[in-house]
């Protein structure tokens, strides 16, 4: 079955996974060629759960997953040939080498890139004779990358690809993930809580708290829509009924209104006793987005 | 912050700039047409391109040149990329405020000269011809 080109490279329709202590409901999920989604939660939120069912390792209990076309889990052998998957508790296997894992890839996976590998090896300042047991986190982290980046798959799934990396190399992976990107016919979902590297190079962002996905969309569009709008009102004075506010805090006269939804219809309803309005970044945006649903949700 | 992508002079993205990306993005692409550095009709690099170059997302620099084009700054021709536009926009805008400025000194001399209005109308029609003769 081969895949048109305007085909979505994830596709979740309300998917449900029960644990004793933990439901994963109504999760759905669109990712479209060429483009990067951050998947942002807190921990426990329901993201790890979320990416092992999209690969297949476990299975929903309820609803639809497609990734690159074929149906998960029954096609999930097809599916993976072009899925690069890195997880950051994946560890090279001990008493061996990153260079015997190259190896390995390479006599599994034809699309396997040995010009590519090379060059990774070189820009993550990697050994391939270096025992794994001596490697340090951040080294494991970026050889993993490198054995999912080579075999060049149209999709990367990512969890957590970041955690544990210093500053420098966390600058250098996320060089190679926007490489990737130059071709349109890739993509890459990645979760993460390094609001900063999501808030950088997401397209679209997925918000998930307490297994159920609260907010799915253009990241430009977030950044746009959500305001902090300070408030300084006459003695006396009280403000009119708000649309589209999702908390108020009030200290006497000063207000702190967020909006989820701002426009200047909204400043004009306020009137003149608006101070400042302020654009908020991604890790404001999400804490705020998370608490408001909670609170929708009574919990 | 450290400038790594001189490939696309020097363009960078600051964390603690309070402007959002997009527009970040967007002034620096305005003053490089503005200055000339980037004259009509050279081609700007590819939304991908220049996304991978600055580590920012594809969506982020597609909202800056979709802005530039909405202002008339560039022009996009589908399937041969973004380019500095012409005579409209910016490079128009500079031209205008340039004339303006000619005007205003032309007629400052010609009070210094004492020239009447009339007379200056006359030698701007003067210059005019000669250029036209040229062509």
């Amino acid at each position: 079955m081969k895949q048109g080109m305007n085909d979505k490279h994830i596709e979740m329709r309300g998917v449900r996974k029960v644990y004793r202590f933990f439901t994963l409901d109504s999760v759905s999920l669109a990712l479209e060629p060429g483009q990067i989604m951050g998947f942002v939660g807190p921990n426990g939120a329901g993201k790890s759960t979320t990416l092992r069912l999209l690969m297949g390792m476990i299975s929903p209990d309820a609803g639809e997953i497609r990734v690159l076309g074929h149906e998960i889990p029954k096609a999930q052998a097809i599916a993976k040939r072009d899925i690069g998957f890195v997880s950051a508790e994946m560890r090279l296997l001990p008493h061996t080498t990153l260079g015997w894992h190259m190896d390995f890839m390479k006599s599994i996976y034809p699309e396997w890139d040995g010009g590519y590998a090379a060059t990774l090896v070189k820009r993550f300042n990697l050994r391939p004779e270096q025992n794994a047991r001596s490697l340090s986190l951040g080294e494991h982290v970026k050889a993993t990358l490198l054995l999912a980046l080579a075999r060049r798959p149209r999709l990367l799934i990512l969890d957590e690809p970041t955690t544990g990396l210093d500053p420098v190399a966390r600058h250098e992976v996320i060089s190679e993930f926007m490489d990737v990107l130059r071709d349109e016919s890739r993509s890459i979902l990645f979760s993460s809580h390094n609001t900063v590297d999501v808030e950088r190079i997401s397209d679209t962002l997925t918000f998930i708290d307490r297994g159920r996905i609260v907010d799915s969309g253009d990241k430009e569009a977030f950044l746009d829509r959500w305001r902090r709008i300070q408030v300084q009102l006459p003695p006396g004075a009280a403000l009119p009924a708000l649309p589209n506010v999702v908390k108020r805090e009030v200290d006497g006269q000063f207000v702190t209104l967020t909006t989820n939804q701002y426009s200047e219809g909204l400043q004009n309803l306020i009137g003149p006793h608006v101070t400042h309005v302020h654009r908020m970044n991604l890790e404001e945006i999400f804490v705020a987005n998370v608490m408001y649903h909670r609170e929708a949700r009574g919990q | 912050m450290l400038c790594i992508h001189s490939m696309y002079s020097g363009i960078n993205i600051s964390q603690t700039d309070p402007r959002p990306m997009y527009l970040q993005i967007l002034e620096q692409i305005r003053a490089r047409i503005a200055a000339r550095d980037w004259p009509p009709g050279k081609e700007l690099p590819s939304i991908r391109a220049l996304a991978a170059g600055l580590n920012v997302s594809v969506i982020t620099v597609k909202r800056a040149y979709l802005d530039l084009e909405t202002e008339g700054v560039i022009v996009t021709r589908h399937g041969k990329g973004s380019f500095v536009a012409d005579v409209n926009g910016l490079a128009g805008e500079l031209k205008e405020e340039q004339l303006a400025e000619h005007l205003a000194q032309a007629a400052e001399i010609s009070r210094l000269l004492g020239l009447s209005d009339d007379e200056l109308a006359a030698r701007m029609r003067r210059a005019l011809k000669n250029l036209d003769a040229k062509k």
